[in-house]
């Protein structure tokens, strides 16, 4: 019974790894509608922070993980964590590649535990929650990092290839397959991404789990927990025979053979243990809070190996290529540079996260909603959160804008940081204002038509009234704008917008556009009139 | 050198051989040309009454009949206005019937391939799929193709411009052998009304310089590079206020109109005189008569006029 564990937890994990990453690499956008619900109830932290905001059933995901740890140990970390899915690759690959020629290499051994690391990091970042920051929740949950790392270095890859596949099907006059545009201009979560995923690899070929056991505060907190579970994984003295499969097999490096014992806090239940062993050395144990009473040996544990890995270097090389999105124009132009420069002193949120204090108290920044827009309007930030707040999303209305008829951020964010909204509600809320600088605008700086303001605006908070010369120049009406952005992507203007969005730190509620009914009646048997 | 060159030289000998094979004879173009029933060939025609697709198939015979604008194994490019994420009620975007029937007959005269695409406003995939436009140009065997990628585009030179000297355009407009332009007659706000000249402005990558540099000119310096072979302008259902995008089907008047004609400039001013618009008032109309595009003189073209 035992030795099957394993295979489950494989295909379990390999299942949930699949589906979350569909999630933020969808680039039809056919699947990021349906999934989330179900393939992100499970996620710790998301489901932690939604349930403080909505205290319901729909988030008690955390709960049954906490209460599965509490049962027979930490599941969460080798079924469900798509971080830990991407660690245990690692870790096969590694295995995979060096077969035959380098054996003694892929042995694990027992090291000592970090626990004062691992402790303190989950301590401050409790203290931090308490005193109402998330940032180093968010910096260290391995679901919201497994995301950044999805969104902003595999997916730019899945785009290429795309991409590359496109334009050869282009060649045969085929446009089924159609190009997609990678938008990210934030360098700083990229580089995050790029940080995260070159320690997480180096972490994992040389000590498998050690990321989950050091830096990761839900291992940490999981890690206490199972310190309680009523089922344990412990030595069985009678049958074992201390070979030593178990701890060369053992991700964790928990597992002691030379003194029969198992640091049951750090293992992370991959199960591999009691696939190896040839005796039944290894058992769960009803061992309610039982002290871990064996004395750990001290072992010296060699540091990290500062290796470079050329394809890591590519990877970066590759991505920070693809942000170099041009936008240079050199044709000749008339138009002359206009001067006043748009100072938006908070960024805007995006409808549904009711302002920017709930939004930063939720999101873990882990772009789900980045990677579902479908116009690219939402981004992740730099400084405009403040230190504190990097990487959430804004709206950022240079890439696009938000749409009128759209609401599938608020669908699939799984913290509720953006909270459902229907479209109804999403087409009354006013997320911010448009506000119009008439020296920058082509109107009044060429003297020539433009309109493209009012054109994009879905309320016609942004109208055309009268200006000199039969001319028509915008003006707008704050009580029914929504500030979707529309406007100000459309402008023209260079270098600076004639008309740009000032972010709603709460979000209000705007006024219906009007509607009128236009009094006309054709009459179809009436003369053309030419 | 482009890439469908590319393939063309590759495979050309081949593609040449197998056409010759499947189609034995060369085909009798000119003597396949219906005409009206008093056997005219009109400059330009205006029906009302009907609807769309109906509409299409009766007044196109007025012009000479599809078979004089698409030949057979010609490559033909659809650009309808799809510029907005809107429902067809909302009149925002082409009708997707006339759309749909238009993709059809160019089949029924032998086209290759008919292409459709748009540089849209709005997200591209949404407004394909809620105008209706995608869906009915796949059941008529068409293609849509996306616009919003700058790879599709080149950039040339529009040696008849004023304003507008260089500018990228889609590669389907350079390449296909047949142009056809099917806008929505609606309400602008700054350019006054939006009908054929105004719908070309979706062909090319930024719109933006247009907006810079004198719109209005621009707008009649586009088609003196290239015009429509056929303009097909769809007033079933009008915008009559808050254009080019709408709030809400509210704008709209039923007009269950259309004018058809390969004058761009002569098939805007009927447009704008059936909206109940001065023509004369709406500059690039003006301009792109100036400037010789085609005429805003109505009184000198042969106009078959249909009442369904």
């Amino acid at each position: 019974m035992l030795s099957h564990l394993k295979k489950i937890r494989v295909v379990t994990s390999i299942i949930f790894v699949i589906f979350t990453s569909i999630l933020f690499l969808d680039i039809t956008g056919n699947w990021t509608r349906s999934l989330p619900e179900k393939v992100l109830f499970f996620q710790f932290v998301p489901s932690f922070l939604e349930f403080i905001n909505i205290k319901s059933v729909a988030a008690i995901g955390f709960i049954i993980i906490i209460l599965a740890t509490l049962f027979s140990g930490r599941v969460y970390c080798s079924t469900i964590c798509p971080l830990g899915m991407l660690q245990d690759i690692v870790i096969y690959t590694k295995r995979k590649l060096l077969k035959r020629s380098k054996r003694k290499k892929l042995r694990f051994d027992f090291q000592p535990a970090f626990n004062w690391v691992r402790y303190s990091i989950l301590t401050v970042v409790i203290v931090t929650f308490l005193f109402g920051n998330i940032f180093l929740l968010y910096t260290l949950d391995p679901y919201s990092n497994y995301g950044r790392i999805l969104t902003h270095l595999v997916k730019p890859i899945v785009i290429g290839i795309n991409n590359i596949i496109s334009s050869l099907l282009v060649m045969l006059d085929n446009y089924s397959v159609s190009p997609s545009t990678f938008n990210n201009v934030d360098v700083f979560t990229i580089v995050f991404a790029l940080i995260v995923l070159f320690i997480v690899m180096l972490f994992s070929y040389k000590h498998g789990r050690f990321f989950c056991n050091t830096l990761c505060p839900v291992g940490a907190f999981l890690g206490l927990l199972s310190k309680f579970s009523l089922f344990k994984i412990v030595v069985n003295n009678d049958t074992c025979i201390s070979c030593g499969a178990c701890e060369t097999v053992c991700k964790s490096e928990c597992i002691d053979t030379k003194n029969e014992y198992v640091d049951f806090t750090r293992c992370v239940s991959c199960f591999n243990c009691f696939d190896v062993c040839p005796t039944h050395g290894l058992k769960y144990e009803f061992q309610p809070a039982k002290l871990l009473n064996k004395k750990e040996p001290k072992v010296k544990i060699k540091e990290p190996n500062q290796e470079r890995r050329s394809f890591l270097l590519s990877i970066a090389a590759y991505t920070l290529t693809l942000t170099g999105i041009s936008y240079a124009q050199n044709k000749i132009e008339v138009y002359k540079k206009n001067k006043i420069p748009v100072i938006r002193p908070n960024p805007i949120t995006p409808p549904g996260s009711i302002g920017i204090d709930h939004f930063t108290d939720s999101c873990t920044a882990c772009q789900l909603c980045i990677s579902a827009c479908p116009t690219h309007v939402l981004q992740p930030s730099f400084l405009e959160y403040g230190f504190l707040g990097m990487m959430v999303p804004m709206m950022n209305n240079k890439i696009g804008f938000c749409d009128y008829e759209c609401t599938i951020c608020s669908e699939v964010c799984p913290t509720n940081a953006i909270q459902p909204i229907d479209k109804e509600k999403k087409k009354l809320t006013q997320i911010g204002k448009a506000i119009f600088i008439k020296d920058n605008c082509v109107v009044h700086t060429q003297g020539t038509a433009c309109g493209a303001c009012s054109e994009h605006c879905p309320t016609k908070a942004v109208v055309m009234v009268p200006y000199k010369n039969n001319l028509k120049i915008p003006e707008v009406n704050e009580k029914i704008c929504i500030g979707c952005g529309a406007c100000e992507f459309a402008c023209p203007t260079i270098p600076y917008k004639a008309i740009y969005v000032e972010s709603n730190i709460v979000h209000a509620k705007a006024e219906p556009p009007k509607e009128e009914k236009i009094e006309e009646k054709v009459d179809f048997s009436e003369d053309f009139p030419f | 050198m482009n890439r469908r060159k590319f393939f063309k030289n590759s495979f050309g000998a081949g593609m040449a051989a197998f056409t010759a094979l499947s189609f034995g004879s060369a085909p009798k173009l000119l003597s396949n040309v219906r005409k009206s029933e008093n056997n005219m060939i009109y400059d330009l025609a205006a029906i009302k009454g009907g609807e769309p697709d109906v509409m299409f198939d009766k007044a196109i015979q007025a012009v000479g009949g599809i078979e004089r604008f698409v030949k057979k194994n010609q490559v033909v490019v659809i650009k309808p206005n799809i510029g907005w994420n809107a429902e067809p009620e909302r009149a925002a975007n082409t009708n997707p019937k006339l759309v749909g029937r238009v993709v059809k007959r160019c089949y029924d005269a032998g086209a290759k391939d008919v292409y459709v695409f748009d540089h849209t406003c709005d997200n591209w995939q949404l407004c394909y799929s809620n105008s209706s436009i995608e869906e009915a140009v796949k059941n008529a065997g068409g293609k849509m193709v996306p616009g919003n990628s700058k790879s599709y585009y080149q950039e040339v030179t529009v040696s008849g411009g004023k304003s507008l000297k260089q500018v990228s355009v889609h590669e389907l407009i350079l390449e296909s052998d047949v142009f056809i332009n099917i806008p929505v007659l609606k309400d602008h706000n700054s350019v006054e009304l939006s009908i054929a000249m105004k719908n070309l402005m979706g062909t090319v990558w930024d719109r933006r310089f247009w907006h810079r540099n004198n719109l209005q000119q621009c707008i009649a310096d586009f088609p003196t590079y290239r015009k429509p072979d056929l303009n097909i302008i769809d007033a079933y259902s009008v915008m009559k206020k808050n254009g080019p995008k709408g709030i809400s089907k509210n704008d709209c008047v039923i007009y269950k109109s259309q004018i058809i004609s390969p004058d761009i400039v002569a098939a805007d001013t009927a447009a704008a005189r059936l909206f109940g618009s001065n023509p004369e008032d709406i500059d690039y109309i003006k301009i792109a008569d100036e400037m010789g595009v085609g005429t805003m003189n109505l009184k000198n073209l042969s106009i078959s006029r249909i009442k369904i």
